[in-house]
């Protein structure tokens, strides 16, 4: 298959600080990919590279397989969505949207009415019909942030690209506009890439995730094989509310503070890191191999119970959820045994 | 006030109280401050000018007029507000390219070019009056420049729009440059990933953020200009009706002992001045409106 951008030893340093470092990474033609990753991970300065505002140190960027490095920004050909919007704010709605196919030369401008009518169906696509004639400042955030991906749906982009487009927005306005992103996605069909640093986001919408650290990608993948299968330790530890937790591996048993669990550790031996999220840890028949695990706290959280646990005294606490009906109280002591194990050797 | 009051679909929240003070915020103070600003506008300005335009009443409506529309008076006030003008609408442009290059760019010796700009503002105009006259003069180091075109700059009315371009300039420079500071990058780089040229971005996206800080400094510029006395009267020449300028003739009536004369020339230069001025402050608020700054 045909691949839409390809960064190949992607490099930019500011300075003499590396905010990307040697990147390769792969877009596919109509998805909708996610740059995730902790603040000063490189995201949106890659971001800025595909969309040539930054120009790199080293390495290439291709788009549908040719070489598009040398590309000015106004040749690529990029919907770019800032997380401020960037909205001009003396024009109104209607000129804001309309402003990219207004500064094409002559002879590839459309007509005034052709405009006029891309206009009137942007408008319609981002449910803002009859708000042409308003300015930038008489919108909320959420309508602003709208007009500015309208804007850059005008000009018929190649790659929508999206710098944290919902960062500024409230919780509420997110979730509403995260979920039309994605039917304007469907609908579409825009190669898009984002960056967000709200996993819940990245998650949810996204068709792939790629996660960043220290200006590199850790890990691209769906939302399943990096929530189920982590490839890094970074990427156990930053996806999902996992805790870290020093074990020591010896003999296909798990040495977890005191304790000695009998269970098959592949090919990790050593000490090692073991990341334990909510799901990863359940009540042990008489049968399993179980850690006696004292309830520190029991809390509701949406339909179901957590109890959070201390394993060992000096261990950080971990979580675990309940089965229905159970009725355990803070100070019981229960038999847990690890149902998923994620373990990675220590560096 | 914000674009969503001005059209009326914000709510209005605090009652009124009286057609004539409503509470405007709720903002404490409002009596004390409001009061003080009052008083001190009138000490300052109001009654002076006030004062001035009582002396000129002495004439009559029809005295004033008299003495403003003799021909040598006629001629000053032109040449002061169209040589004015002029010299305001070339340091927007000149005063916006200065701003842009120290705002934009790094260079050495910017931090001195920086502070150079605001010496027209602590120079003695006379000063410069008499360093201008002497470097525009036919044999000047610059006036000699143009010697052999047969272009005369100093004594002459282009001597004048000299020395005004000359204390105008910081005015333009100081407004705009805060504001293109401040300017968004990122609307600059919105308007390149949308295909716009570097020259179409500067035309249609930053000008438009720069005009009410531009007609801020054109206004002041001009006003400036229109005051000026010290600088201009060394370097004009002082020729009735060619270049004469409106404060001299002022001046020259003074000396008479024709104060009522004197103060009904300053009285039609006030009048003018404040319709100007009033004009200017009008395309500004429009331009605010327009240009989105709430």
């Amino acid at each position: 298959m045909a691949i839409a951008i390809r960064a190949e030893g992607l490099a930019k340093s500011f300075n003499g600080t590396a905010a990307v470092r040697d990147l390769d990474l792969e877009v596919q033609p109509g998805e909708l990919l996610a740059l995730l990753g902790p603040s000063g991970s490189g995201k949106t300065t890659f971001l800025r590279l595909v969309a040539g505002l930054e120009s790199p140190t080293a390495g290439r960027i291709l788009f549908d397989n040719e070489d598009a490095t040398a590309l000015s920004v106004r040749d690529r050909r990029v919907g770019f969505v800032f997380q401020h919007y960037a909205l001009f704010r003396h024009l109104n709605v209607a000129e804001n949207i309309a402003y990219g196919l207004r500064v094409r030369p002559r002879a590839t401008r459309p007509a005034d009415a052709e405009i006029r009518r891309r206009v009137a169906d942007l408008l319609d696509l981002v449910q803002l019909a009859g708000l042409g004639k308003r300015f930038p400042t008489q919108l909320s955030g959420g309508q602003r942030q709208r007009v500015a991906l309208a804007r850059a749906l005008a000009v018929e982009p190649r790659v929508l690209l999206l710098d944290e487009p919902f960062g500024a927005l409230d919780a509420k306005v997110r979730r509403d506009l995260r979920r039309w992103l994605r039917e304007i996605h469907d609908r579409t069909g825009h190669t898009t890439l984002f960056v967000t640093h709200d996993q819940e986001e990245a998650l949810e919408l996204a068709d792939r995730v790629a996660i960043f650290n220290l200006g590199n990608v850790e890990q691209v993948g769906t939302p399943d094989e990096i929530l189920d299968h982590p490839a890094t330790a970074f990427v156990a530890g930053f996806v999902g509310e996992a805790v870290r937790l020093p074990v020591n591996v010896a003999s296909s048993s798990l040495r977890i503070g005191p304790h000695q669990l009998r269970i098959s550790c592949g090919k990790v031996t050593g000490p090692a890191e073991l990341f334990v999220r909510p799901h990863d840890l359940a009540l042990a028949t008489d049968s399993q191999p179980a850690i006696l695990a004292r309830v520190l706290a029991v809390r509701r959280t949406g339909p179901a119970r957590r109890a959070e646990l201390a394993l060992a005294d000096g261990l950080p606490t971990v979580e675990m959820e309940l089965p229905a009906g159970h009725t355990a109280r803070k100070g019981d002591i229960l038999p847990v045994t690890l149902v998923n194990l994620r373990l990675f050797a220590s560096r | 006030m914000s674009d969503a009051a001005h059209n009326g679909w914000a709510l209005r929240t605090t009652p009124r109280r009286s057609q004539w003070f409503p509470k405007p915020s709720a903002l404490p103070g409002f009596g004390i401050t409001f009061g003080f600003a009052v008083t001190y506008l009138s000490l300052i300005i109001l009654i002076p000018l006030a004062v001035l335009v009582a002396r000129a009443g002495e004439l009559g409506l029809d005295g004033i007029w008299r003495v403003a529309t003799t021909p040598r008076v006629l001629a000053a006030l032109q040449v002061s507000f169209f040589i004015s003008a002029a010299a305001a609408l070339i340091n927007a442009l000149f005063g916006t390219i200065v701003a842009w290059v120290l705002v934009h760019y790094d260079f050495p010796g910017k931090r001195l070019l920086d502070a150079a700009v605001d010496l027209p503002f602590a120079l003695p105009t006379a000063v410069a009056g008499i360093a201008l006259a002497a470097l525009y003069a036919t044999n000047g180091w610059i006036g000699s420049l143009f010697a052999p075109w047969d272009i005369k700059i100093a004594f002459t009315p282009l001597g004048i729009l000299v020395a005004l371009i000359f204390i105008g300039l910081p005015f333009v420079v100081r407004t705009v440059q805060p504001v293109l500071q401040d300017l968004d990058r990122e609307v600059e780089e919105a308007s390149a990933t949308l295909g716009a040229t570097r020259t179409q971005t500067v035309v249609r996206v930053v000008l438009p953020a720069l005009t009410p800080a531009l007609l801020t400094g054109v206004a002041l510029a001009f006003a400036r200009a229109v005051g000026e006395y010290g600088s201009v009267i060394f370097i004009a020449g002082n020729m009735p009706f060619v270049s004469e300028i409106a404060p001299l003739l002022i001046v020259t009536k003074l000396e008479e002992f024709d104060y009522a004369g004197a103060a009904a020339i300053a009285t039609v230069m006030l009048g003018i001045s404040f319709v100007t001025l009033l004009a200017i402050n009008a395309l500004q608020a429009f331009s605010r409106r327009r240009f989105g700054h709430a």
